[in-house]
């Protein structure tokens, strides 16, 4: 359980560095908005639910991609634009979707998501087949009035949804304290007919448990669930590199959220807990290879034929 | 054939289609209440259940985005506005959700959603309960756009767009909800993308949208009388939008009367009119007329609003002037008016 999160929180800070690593090569030309630091909210959530149970997320999804699917081939296909990919290059990565693995959406409008979420779980409620549905969005996007709608809406139909803001106190580079007039979203929340969890903690084990407890609560209640988790974007707003220097905020409360990054914070209580450091590096040095492969097919795959820009406009 | 209203075509599309398909739902401010938005939605509460016939909150935006979650999973949501103008809220959804879902999943996901919206006119609806606003949902790829006329262009049409795998918005005019017609009992489609030749004639060819099908119907009965022919083509479906009929129709009479139901700037008039010149320039004996809304919001006083409105008079002045005709003397023509029979308040 424990070496299972590890595994997929290092896919997904090695996946993101590797694009750090081969952007300035411009074979990737879609705008990149990193997940770098969130990887435990991800992992987290995404641990505590099954492959049928369907999430949806905003334009910043490299983690929850990833953690929801464990897939790089179609990931990185999609990066590069290439024919191999399934969305076939029109998605990039502001538009990941594996409806396969009950990754289901994403939208760069960061609110526009939330409500299609609601659809999704009232679909499945309707179907009585037991889903779940999670929608990811960061704090930014309980700023667009849709949020609003939608927590409404689910408080009323009593869905089985797990709301997940990443709240990060930014949007773009603004933060917060400039754009709310209110000082809890939790408390706020709390007056809807929902269960209210957060945490602050940077321990995907934590989170894990903590996602498990929503789904119980969910199911006990009756009613939705709202999942507020803080966490440090490390990168800048869109992009792959730092921006300290930009004056909107500092390293040193960088350095504060990075002395508990989630990625050393786990291979620190595997090596606790007895792991061996060889097992370790095994697995790191095949999630490497897993990486540096899917990045290889993709960069030698073809580019869609361009009749395809004409293709399912309409289904 | 059995003659029934445009209204309860509707409604008759919605029923049996929902009994044959479980997943069809319809949701919607009002949907189940005592006005049955109009009585389209008359008995589907009663006989479907509050599961499947149920009101919302005012909240466009998020009940859009609920229909497309809905929708990728399987179902098949119908979802209806009183007004036009209020789908002006869900544009974030329609825009850049609901119109780009299959083509950014490359088809694996489908769209089966259908929003009917009623297009407001008459009695003090004034300038936030009278738009058309097709041309605008037209313009964007991905979305299909649908105005009946007749009652069973109704009901064939609706079944099309419940049967659709894609995003179909379904407008209907508020005065057409009384036009009676013939209408199959049992359950039949007319395909979407397909017009319609609603009166056949040699000299002219007049191509109208929505309730403009019923003032044009006016203007030929009158015309006829003075030999002069009028072909009215309703081109029912403007996304996808086949030409193919109106262009058959210009080559025959050699001119093209534009009547929308919408304003004319950047409209759907002008795509009709820039189709027909395209594809019939050389056959044109006159250049392409449009009639269509003022240019003006829409006023609440009456006096205002019948000038704001074109309608069959408008429909046979341009005729004349096309055809070089002296004036018709309409001093006793009575003009199909609903504002005898519409005293609103919706």
């Amino acid at each position: 359980m424990n070496i299972a999160l590890y595994k997929k929180l290092f896919l997904l800070r090695k996946a993101e560095e590797k694009i750090r690593e081969h952007y300035h090569e411009d074979e990737m030309k879609t705008p990149m908005h990193m997940s770098m630091g969130e990887e435990a909210i991800a992992v987290g959530v995404c641990h505590a639910l099954s492959v049928d149970d369907q999430i949806f997320g905003t334009y910043r999804s490299h983690a929850i991609y990833l953690a929801k699917t464990g897939d790089t081939d179609n990931f990185f296909a999609e990066m590069y634009g290439k024919d191999t990919s399934f969305q076939r290059g029109k998605a990039g990565s502001m538009h990941l979707c594996a409806p396969e693995s009950g990754f289901m959406g994403t939208s760069a409008i960061v609110g526009g998501i939330i409500p299609v979420a609601v659809g999704a779980a009232f679909a499945n409620k309707q179907k009585g087949n037991g889903k779940y549905t999670a929608v990811f969005f960061g704090d930014g996007a309980i700023d667009e009035g849709v949020f609003w709608e939608s927590i409404n809406l689910a408080s009323i139909m009593k869905l089985p949804i797990l709301f997940v803001c990443e709240d990060n106190n930014l949007a773009v580079h603004t933060h917060k304290s400039l754009r709310q007039g209110y000082k809890s979203i939790t408390d706020i929340v709390s007056q809807f007919e929902f269960n209210v969890l957060s945490s602050e903690t940077t321990d995907v084990e934590l989170i894990h448990k903590l996602a498990c407890n929503a789904k119980e609560l969910i199911d006990s209640t009756q009613k939705p669930c709202f999942l507020n988790l803080k966490y440090y974007r490390y990168l800048e707003h869109v992009g792959i590199g730092e921006d300290f220097d930009r004056g909107y905020r500092s390293k040193d409360e960088f350095l504060k959220w990075y002395a508990v990054d989630p990625i050393a914070l786990q291979r620190k209580k595997l090596i606790e807990k007895g792991c061996q450091e060889e097992e370790i590096q095994k697995i790191e040095t095949d999630i490497d290879n897993q990486i540096n492969n899917s990045i290889k097919l993709a960069k030698s795959a073809p580019f869609a034929d361009e009749c395809i820009l004409y293709e399912n406009v309409f289904a | 054939m059995r003659k029934i209203t445009y209204c309860k075509a509707l409604n008759e599309a919605m029923s049996q289609e929902m009994e044959r398909d479980p997943d069809i739902f319809v949701y919607g401010i009002g949907a189940p209440d005592h006005v049955k938005v109009f009585g389209s939605t008359d008995g589907l509460v009663e006989k479907f259940g509050p599961d499947r016939c149920f009101d919302t909150p005012l909240a466009e935006d998020a009940m859009t985005g609920f229909g497309l979650g809905a929708a990728i999973n399987g179902m098949r949501p119908i979802h209806i506005h009183i007004r036009v103008d209020f789908l002006l809220l869900a544009m974030n959804q329609l825009a850049n959700m609901v119109s780009s879902y299959i083509y950014g999943t490359e088809g694996k996901l489908r769209v089966p959603l259908v929003i009917r919206v009623i297009v407001g006119r008459g009695w003090g609806q004034g300038f936030q309960h009278s738009k058309s606003l097709h041309s605008l949902f037209a313009h964007i790829p991905g979305l299909k756009v649908v105005l009946p006329t007749t009652p069973r262009d109704a009901k064939g049409l609706l079944i099309s767009s419940i049967r659709d795998n894609n995003p179909v918005i379904f407008m209907e005019h508020r005065w057409l909800y009384w036009q009676e017609g013939e209408v199959p009992v049992d359950s039949f489609a007319i395909p979407l993308g397909e017009a319609n030749i609603l009166r056949e004639g040699e000299d002219v060819t007049v191509v109208a949208t929505s309730w403009m099908n019923v003032e044009a119907l006016k203007a030929a009965e009158i015309l006829k009388e003075r030999g002069i022919g009028v072909e009215i083509i309703d081109p029912r479906t403007i996304a996808p939008f086949n030409d193919e009929l109106i262009i058959k129709s210009v080559r025959k009479t050699g001119y093209c009367v534009v009547v929308d139901n919408d304003w004319l700037h950047c409209g759907f008039s002008a795509e009709v009119a820039a189709r027909v010149s395209e594809k019939s320039f050389g056959l044109l004996k006159s250049p392409v007329q449009r009639i269509g809304f003022a240019s003006t919001p829409c006023p609440t006083a009456r006096h205002l609003e019948n000038v704001f409105y074109p309608n069959a008079v408008n429909i046979i002045r341009t005729v004349e002037k096309m055809l070089k005709l002296s004036l018709t003397d309409l001093s006793n023509e009575e003009f199909y008016s609903h504002e005898k029979r519409f005293k609103g308040p919706f």
